[in-house]
């Protein structure tokens, strides 16, 4: 296991190094000349050559390279030329919302995709199926952006069940940081007005940006389940008298689950991406507000800062799969370490 | 060879000719036509193909996409004479999400078009020469894959700038990454079949046996992913459209209609509710019609 694990961690450095590639080429091939943009419309020439000299953007490419490498070392990812801040201090700031967000939307997803699906396999062609082929075909192709106008409307304003966005009510007050995580810092505090209040904010974003990732595991775990139960052990485990139920949760569900954790991973990495659009909508304050909000003031180093965040991210969701998959499936562990 | 009065064939002998193609054609009908799901995909991407090729010509109002003024009858709900309402400047909201269809097929083909004609060329390679070439382009395919695809759209849109262009060449360089996958897989699988490994015993060359042996066998899985990505693809433009970095105002495009409309919640509700619908419908045709396709061209991928 441990030489797995060793070389997973490998290709995870790998892959990091190649999407600092990427990110700095998008930055440089870029048409727009980011010296101009910095130094803003009324600059003199002058200026901006200063600019040009201060940010190192006269130098070869590679040195550049070399530059923004061992910026991103210690931590520099440059500054936003929107909020005047280290675009460091800027992702602090928005990232636990994010990560909140999509950590409650995964976690929903799976608890409702995964027993979804099971039922949908085991009741093929009733209604239970009926019901979750619908949302599983509804989910991947609904706009997000739009699901989340709709919900707004019905939900927050026109049955004013729950709040229309942003993260607290104004009435409420934020707990004083231990974690960064609003939620948890609210229970950790005892501040259950403001727990509730946080908790009330969340639902409508949780529901829009799950809804893909939850459509998915449900296709995912039926098509799977469906497969693991015509197995032999199954057949076997049926002759024996075990209940349906056990025969499910304890024997099949463990098999059926390595499809669907790479669909879990995945999603993940997809919900990262999701959250531009929905928290957009919500007025969510986290990175992908911060992205969408760059990207329309054509403040280039946040976006930047944001891709590396996510792919990151994405990249550690799919470590983290890799491990969980050697764990459920000893064959890929010895076939990796083989190779 | 066979009949000497080859002007007039008739298409008796040409069905006898073929007849196991044409039998394998009926039974991929019938397998098709069984599911309902599918002939609803299919019917639902008809329906699309249809607005857009009419739409310019049977709308009520075809001034009013290219952005037409009528101050006096703006933000009006829907009625008869205009369907799904009209827009804040008294545009029929029907006509521009009809000629809309057009603008988000363009979009969808191009980006599907582009991806697949650069995925699929790097997939083969990687597939068939395996070592060091093929090893370095899998490692760039999985470096583009590593981040969401919708990320890194909108920060290449931030280095071009806004704009329905900038948007299709953004989502498009993105795109590819897909297919390599795809395409390898399926190259590395097929050039151990018997009939590739006679092929080069019989001396044939590489690109006869990629061209005539693996791309053919290879078509299946890519017209599947193909038909589920024009729908991804109109999908992420609409995001972007959106986020206001995709089309801009007054042109028809149904995410950045909804992105206006969403100004005018909640009491003017149709002006971004039935872009979202279309959205929505086609998409799932897209969606629906791949999947019913894999069932009857790719079996075996079933629930991947």
């Amino acid at each position: 296991m441990k030489t797995y694990v060793l070389s997973r961690l490998a290709f995870l450095v790998l892959m990091l190094f190649g999407l600092l590639v990427i990110t700095f080429s998008i930055s440089h091939v870029a048409p727009g000349d980011p010296a101009r943009l910095a130094a803003g419309p009324d600059a003199t020439p002058s200026m901006v050559e200063t600019i040009r000299q201060k940010y190192g953007l006269d130098q070869p490419l590679h040195v550049q390279f070399a530059r923004y490498l061992t910026g991103l070392a210690r931590g520099d990812l440059g500054e936003s030329i929107r909020s005047r801040s280290a675009v460091l201090d800027d992702l602090r700031r928005y990232f636990p919302n994010t990560f909140e967000l999509v950590t409650l939307s995964l976690a929903f997803a799976v608890a409702v995709g995964v027993p979804l699906g099971m039922l949908s396999a085991v009741h093929q062609n009733r209604w239970v199926d009926h019901v979750s082929r619908f949302v599983s075909v509804s989910g991947v192709a609904i706009p997000a952006f739009w699901l989340g106008l709709m919900l707004q409307l019905l939900v927050a304003l026109h049955f004013q069940l729950l709040p229309l966005g942003g993260r607290l009510s104004l009435t409420a007050a934020p707990p004083e940081p231990i974690t960064h995580f609003l939620i948890v810092d609210a229970a950790l505090r005892g501040q259950w007005a403001t727990f509730g209040d946080a908790l009330r904010h969340a639902v409508l974003p949780v529901v829009t940006l799950c809804f893909p990732a939850l459509a998915s595991i449900v296709r995912v775990n039926r098509a799977e389940m469906i497969e693991v139960l015509r197995q032999e052990y199954i057949a076997n485990a049926r002759a024996q008298g075990f209940s349906t139920f056990r025969i499910v949760t304890r024997y099949a569900l463990k098999n059926a689950m390595i499809p669907t954790l790479t669909m879990i991973g995945l999603r993940y990495g997809w919900m990262l991406g999701g959250t531009i659009l929905v928290e957009t909508v919500y007025d969510w304050p986290g990175i992908g507000l911060y992205a969408v909000n760059s990207a329309v003031s054509s403040d280039f180093q946040p976006i930047l800062g944001v891709t590396l965040v996510i792919g990151l991210n994405f990249m550690i969701a799919n470590f983290l799969v890799d491990l969980a998959y050697g764990w459920l499936d000893p064959r890929i562990r010895r076939h990796a370490t083989a190779a | 060879m066979s009949t000497p009065a080859a002007p007039v064939r008739p298409l008796a002998v040409w069905l006898a000719e073929h007849e196991s193609t044409t039998r394998e054609l009926r039974r991929s009908i019938r397998a098709f036509t069984r599911s309902a799901s599918s002939v609803a995909g299919l019917g639902l991407v008809l329906a699309f193909l249809l607005l857009a090729a009419l739409g310019p010509s049977i709308v009520p109002y075809p001034e009013d996409a290219q952005g037409a003024v009528h101050l006096d009858r703006k933000l009006s709900p829907p009625s008869a004479a205009h369907w799904f309402g009209t827009d804040e400047v008294g545009n029929d909201v029907f006509t521009r999400v009809v000629v809309g269809a057009r603008v988000s097929l363009r979009i969808g083909l191009v980006i599907t078009l582009v991806g697949a004609l650069i995925g699929v060329p790097l997939g083969v390679v990687a597939g068939y020469v395996e070592g060091k070439i093929g090893e370095a382009i899998m490692r760039v395919t999985d470096m583009f894959l590593s981040v969401p695809s919708l990320v890194l759209a909108l920060a290449v849109v931030g280095a071009l700038g806004p704009g329905i262009l900038n948007a299709i060449i953004a989502i498009a360089l993105v795109w590819w990454p897909g297919y390599v996958r795809l395409v390898q897989g399926k190259t590395l699988a097929l050039k151990q079949e018997v009939y590739a490994e006679a092929a080069r015993a019989m001396g044939a060359g590489r690109a006869r046996i990629v061209f005539v042996h693996i791309l053919p066998n290879a078509l299946s899985p890519i017209i599947v992913k193909a038909s589920m990505d024009m729908g991804t693809a109109i999908l992420t433009a609409a995001s972007l459209g959106f986020i206001g970095l995709g089309a801009q105002p007054p042109y028809p495009e149904w995410g950045a209609m909804i992105s206006i409309g969403r100004n005018y919640l909640p009491v003017w509700w149709w002006y971004s509710a039935f872009p979202g619908v279309f959205i929505y419908l086609t998409v799932l045709g897209f969606n629906l019609l791949g999947d019913g396709l894999r069932d009857v061209l790719d079996p075996k991928s079933r629930g991947a």
